[in-house]
């Protein structure tokens, strides 16, 4: 298991949020999600530059079993992606929190921040 | 929901367990993907006992199997052997398909999961006419020992007769309630043990003793995917008949006076314009699953069963396509077009990828 970070914000669909200290926000998946997906062999990540509304599908990710979607926890433009993952989908297993990250956003609307889970509150939602 | 003898053992190595047809089935325990590998390069373990086991007393046999089995059950006539086929309605629709073992002068059959209670029914209606009884075997249980390392693995396990080395592929032989096969649903050699569910544990322990690796159901899908074996329910259902299924060389028409179930729908189809189920290899970054919509040059078809190959490392299908494709297509993910190739559905051979 990888820690869960305690500086994260979470959807209940299991993507987590980091305001960097730039101001920027890293997107990812959460490791109990990675963990109930499995081996992840794809992922399809949204275009810099793109906009992205809070809630709105951002990406796909494909492991052996199945294609999940990827929801945005915040609203913004995509500033940067993480190529890494076009060849090796398989860091988002091995490091959900840090090198298995998606993209980062420019966020548009820092109070979407208040709609979304604690660590806890998360960890309680996987819980159910 | 119903369990296998082996559930707490599941639950012990710490799979993940889903609802399988209202049974609860490991899909993992670790990494499918290291799963298939183990399976591929050495030897895994399945517990399978999910599967309908029926037994056979009385009355004429084999006229009964004749009737409802679509494949020559004559081909097995010799004892210790085993015969692959389809149970076909009167339209020829595909009911199952399924396994018949023949030794020490008695049948086993062994069929799909979700397909027991319908099976069960049909088997008792058209017994009776043979006097021959239907005996479901909930007492049984089925493991699978597959990969390169299988048999040698299978030779050190105390419990197992030697003489199960000298079986053929698809020969099978009884001890005593246990049946010893050549089969198997992953392209690789092993055996399936079809032994009463008290047994099971036993044998369970003492492959995982000497290093089989415990394998779910997600690796088994993707382990019969690579091998090109169809999925019921998936692969070929009720809607469809055994030439748009692959299933042509199970189809037995050799002795022009059996009538078996199914035979003179069969004989109204035209295989030469029937659809067919063919292989796909997608050459674009993605991955293939089943509904995808395919086109050709000549016409188009479906994706039935696609997922990620561990041993090719690239996503493979299987698809039901109209005939006059040639070697290349499109198929539409995510309202994008990619390419992919038609080949055989035998994607690896002997669990080797082909030449």
């Amino acid at each position: 298991m990888n820690d869960m970070p305690g500086d994260l914000k979470f959807l209940s669909s299991h993507e987590w949020a980091r305001v960097e200290s730039d101001g920027t926000v890293t997107i990812g998946l959460s490791d109990h999600a990675q963990d109930l997906l499995g081996d992840i062999v794809f992922v399809e990540l949204p275009e810099v530059g793109q906009s992205i509304d809070a809630e709105s599908d951002a990406a796909i990710v494909e492991s052996v079993k199945a294609a999940s979607d990827i929801y945005s926890p915040l609203s913004g433009e995509v500033i940067e992606i993480n190529s890494a993952l076009e060849d090796q989908p398989e860091i988002i297993n091995s490091s959900p929190y840090e090198d298995g990250w998606f993209y980062k956003l420019n966020p548009s609307d820092m109070h979407e921040l208040d709609n979304l889970l604690s660590p806890e509150d998360y960890s309680s939602v996987c819980e159910d | 929901m119903n369990k296998t003898a082996l559930h707490e053992s599941h639950i012990e190595l710490g799979a993940k367990m889903v609802n399988f047809s209202n049974w609860e089935m490991p899909i993992n325990y670790t990494s499918l993907i290291e799963e298939h590998n183990a399976v591929r390069n050495a030897a895994g373990i399945f517990d399978v006992s999910h599967m309908a086991v029926f037994d056979f007393m009385g009355g004429d046999q084999i006229a009964f199997f004749e009737k409802i089995f679509a494949n020559d059950i004559k081909k097995i006539s010799q004892d210790n052997r085993a015969i692959y086929g389809a149970l076909l309605n009167e339209k020829g629709g595909i009911l199952d398909d399924l396994i018949i073992y023949h030794a020490n002068s008695k049948f086993r059959l062994v069929s799909n999961c979700s397909t027991r209670k319908q099976n069960q029914d049909w088997y008792k209606k058209h017994a009776v006419e043979f006097g021959v009884e239907v005996i479901e075997r909930s007492d049984m249980g089925i493991l699978a020992i597959q990969g390169p390392d299988a048999l040698n693995k299978i030779l050190a396990i105390s419990e197992i007769d030697h003489q199960v080395n000298n079986l053929q592929s698809f020969g099978c032989m009884f001890e005593g309630e246990k049946l010893f096969a050549r089969t198997g649903y992953t392209g690789e050699d092993g055996l399936e043990l079809i032994v009463p569910s008290s047994d099971i544990k036993n044998l369970w322990d003492k492959a995982l003793e000497l290093d089989c690796t415990p394998v779910g159901l997600g690796a088994r899908d993707t382990l019969r995917l690579e091998a090109g074996l169809n999925l019921y329910g998936k692969d070929m259902t009720v809607n469809n008949h055994p030439y748009e299924s692959n299933l042509g060389w199970t189809i037995d028409m050799n002795d022009e006076n059996r009538q078996f179930i199914g035979k003179d729908a069969l004989l109204s189809i035209n295989q030469s314009k029937s659809k067919k189920i063919v292989g796909i290899i997608l050459r674009d970054k993605g991955v293939l699953r089943a509904g995808y919509e395919i086109t050709h040059g000549q016409g188009s078809g479906i994706v039935l069963s696609g997922s990620y190959s561990p041993t090719l490392q690239y996503s493979i299908g299987l698809a039901r396509v109209d005939q006059g494709y040639q070697e290349n297509g499109k198929v539409m993910i995510r309202n994008k077009e990619l390419n992919i190739d038609f080949v055989s559905p035998r994607f690896l051979r002997r669990g080797k990828i082909r030449p």
